[in-house]
């Protein structure tokens, strides 16, 4: 089974916080990880592996940073790294993006392919999906279970608002996974050794036959007008006395707001 | 459009290369320098004391003229067992506000379900409804879905599309806008007409909700958008209002993926978090499993869903369908009870946005009392129950 797995480097976003004065983000200091929910996706991919067999690619597209993302799935165990880095692709947005991917994924060849549902800096889980129709395969999102997998069908649990859906596939298939579908494995010391020594392959946007209408800024139909800090509350009340009066302060307020 | 520093006003401070959130500034010859990694995000230029930071829209402009002949907002109204969602009608509420500032219709699609929902959406503010009835949606797969969305976008030639950011929503439309080659801004918290332009202001959270971000789509056509469900105001229902339902044909639809079944999973009580307009929310601090039961009562005397931290989750008190945060669910109901819950980050984001926030917990430094409206410091276990008994009395219960 050839398993891809696309990864993302983000910036933790617990880590950042908000300069008070300029309303901006402070970045100093803030680490690089792997997108968390990318985490489960390779743990995903590496399940697969050893159940039927096959190899793990593991693909990122960013700056030549995100080289150690890939290691470090390399790490976890992972075959082969592939990172998509090109000037061309600065200021992509999801579109530009899951073209990118797509394209690299035709290169390589997949029978599925795992994304994480959402990445935590752009929030948008719009990259999995896209990616699927660009390749013109089916896709899955929210997989919380894998319960079964051969070589060209798979059947999985996919997350609804009120309850799951039991879903069938042909492959080649695209599936986004949310956290609930297993626990990503630590490196083991073979891994680490495995990672140091990993070439991980560069491709650049012509590599993959990306033309520069369809990539980064110029192949983005989005663009960001502005960034501004959300608006701080100021309606903000801690109630006092005992616990029966904050109680009684509580009701109060919620019945002058007609919430009771 | 690109940012510059005018090296001449640039005095090496760095303000603006701890600001970047992209790393895309760094030091050359003593003077800052935007790399290729700038994503245009404009916090440097509001960061640098010198002003030295600018836009300039010049010259880089794509010389893509956007298409004037798309005309008209569309929401998708989506469906839970043949019966339209919440959302679909904020969907019109917002969708009837940006389509009388464009001076355009406003119509719903509608796949699946009967007649009758097609004729609920007009009464709460469609002008006309595209109708598509055939059985293949009522099981929800995203290929006929997105195919058939296509197809009819790209016969009628909307302006603005909307849909809800619900599970359905951003699992298909995606493939929509990746196929029309235009742009989709995700889980939108505000959106405006710029009434210059026709633009579309799309506003989102980004970077777990520290930051705000208007997002436009110049020159592609429709600009499309996902709506955080519970955020806008539902249109106006008008029993008289008439309007048209356009029947859809559904031919040549097909799908890879087969829903085999489709499982509830009820806890007893509403788990559809994103709906709710009261969340109850337990963490680490109930101490255990049965800590719930009480979480659930006052849920159930205030009409509410159950929601948690992922502390309660990963401590198996609670399925995870009901954990709230950056790897949960994000709520914006009216009133969320935060119980024995810190506020970490992660789970801030998922829930700082709703109208009002009520935290119980018995450590006064907890960070949940900074985004709570109204904090209760002191022992849940004292505390619900009473508040229970007090909501009770009050609703003559
Ligand atoms: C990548 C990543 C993603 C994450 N995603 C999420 C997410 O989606 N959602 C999420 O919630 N978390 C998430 N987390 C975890 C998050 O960082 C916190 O660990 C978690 O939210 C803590 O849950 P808690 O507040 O219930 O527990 P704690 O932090 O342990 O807080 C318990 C609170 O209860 C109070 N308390 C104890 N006993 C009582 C009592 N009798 N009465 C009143 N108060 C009491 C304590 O004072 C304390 O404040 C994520 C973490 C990571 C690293
Ligand atoms: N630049 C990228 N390189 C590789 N994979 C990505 C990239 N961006 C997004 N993805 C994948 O798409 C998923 C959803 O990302 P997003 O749509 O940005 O929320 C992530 O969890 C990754 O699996």
């Amino acid at each position: 089974m050839r398993i891809i797995v696309c990864i993302k480097q983000v910036p933790d976003t617990a880590e950042v916080r908000i300069n008070p004065e300029t309303g901006t983000l402070i970045r100093e200091g803030v680490p690089s990880i792997i997108n968390p929910l990318d985490m489960h996706a390779i743990e995903a991919g590496l399940q697969i592996k050893e159940k039927i067999g096959g190899k793990v690619t593991v693909i990122s597209m960013g700056p030549p940073q995100a080289e150690s993302a890939l290691r470090e799935a390399v790490a976890m165990g992972a075959d082969e790294a592939v990172l998509i880095t090109d000037k061309t692709f600065a200021g992509s947005d999801t579109w530009a993006t899951s073209y990118a991917l797509s394209m690299a994924i035709k290169k390589i060849g997949a029978d599925i392919i795992i994304c994480g549902k959402q990445a935590i800096d752009g929030d948008t889980a719009q990259v999995g999906p896209e990616t699927a129709e660009f390749l013109n395969i089916p896709h899955i999102s929210y997989v919380r279970k894998i319960e079964n997998i051969e070589k060209d069908l798979i059947k999985v649990q996919r997350l609804m608002d009120e309850g799951y859906d039991i879903v069938e596939s042909s492959l080649p298939v695209l599936i986004t996974v949310i956290k609930e579908l297993n626990e990503p494995r630590l490196p083991s010391l073979k891994g680490k050794m495995a990672a140091k020594k990993a070439v991980i392959q560069k491709w650049s946007a012509q590599d993959i036959g990306v033309s520069e209408n369809d990539a980064g800024i110029k192949g983005s139909p989005t663009q960001v007008k502005n960034v501004f800090t959300p608006q701080a509350r100021n309606d903000r009340k801690i109630l006092e006395g005992t616990p029966e009066q904050q109680v009684d302060a509580l009701i109060m307020e919620l019945r002058g707001l007609k919430c009771l | 459009m690109s940012v510059k520093v005018n090296i001449q006003k640039c005095n090496s401070c760095e303000e603006c290369i701890k600001s970047c959130p992209f790393d895309a500034i760094e030091m050359k010859e003593g003077k800052a320098f935007i790399n290729e990694y700038c994503q245009l995000c404009m916090t440097c230029i509001n960061v640098c004391p010198e002003g030295a930071i600018y836009e300039e829209t010049e010259g880089t402009q794509t010389n893509e003229q956007r298409p004037l002949d798309y005309k008209g907002v569309w929401v998708f109204a989506e469906h839970r067992e043949g019966k339209v969602a919440h959302v679909a009608y904020e969907l019109l509420g917002i969708g009837r506000t940006l389509a009388d500032d464009l001076n355009v219709e406003l119509c719903a699609v509608l796949l699946g379900a009967s007649e009758n929902e097609a004729q609920e959406l007009i009464k709460w503010g469609a002008e006309k409804v595209y109708h598509a009835k055939d059985n293949i949606f009522n099981t929800f797969n995203d290929e006929p879905y997105s195919k058939i969305l296509t197809r009819l976008i790209a016969k009628n030639k909307p302006e603005i599309i909307l849909c809800g950011a619900t599970p359905l929503g951003r699992s298909f439309i995606p493939r929509v806008a990746a196929r029309l080659r235009t742009g989709l801004t995700a889980d939108c918290t505000s959106l405006k007409i710029d009434k210059e332009t026709r633009n579309l202001l799309q506003i989102r959270p980004a970077f777990g909700g520290n930051i705000m971000a208007t997002i436009v789509c110049p020159n592609k056509r429709p600009q499309m958008a996902t709506v955080r469900p519970r955020v806008m105001k539902p249109g106006v229902y008008n029993p008289d209002r008439k309007g048209e339902i356009i029947d859809v044909p559904s031919d040549n639809l097909s799908s890879r993926t087969k829903v085999i079944e489709t499982v509830k999973e009820g806890t007893g009580c509403f788990v559809n978090l994103q709906e709710a307009e009261i969340i109850v929310s337990g963490g680490r601090g109930l101490g255990d499993a049965k800590g719930f039961k009480l979480i659930q009562e006052l849920a159930e005397v205030l009409g509410g869903a159950v929601g948690s931290s992922r502390a309660a989750v990963d401590a198996g008190w609670i399925p995870y369908r009901h954990q709230v945060g950056q790897t949960g669910k994000t709520v914006c109901p009216k009133i969320y009870i935060a119980c024995g819950i810190s506020g970490a980050v992660q789970h801030l984001v998922g829930m700082q946005s709703s109208d009002i926030i009520i935290a119980i917990n018995k450590n006064p430094d907890a960070p949940i009392f900074n985004v709570a409206t109204y904090g209760i410091v002191g022992d849940l276990y004292e505390i619900i129950p009473l508040l229970i008994k007090k909501i009770k009395e009050n609703k003559g219960m």
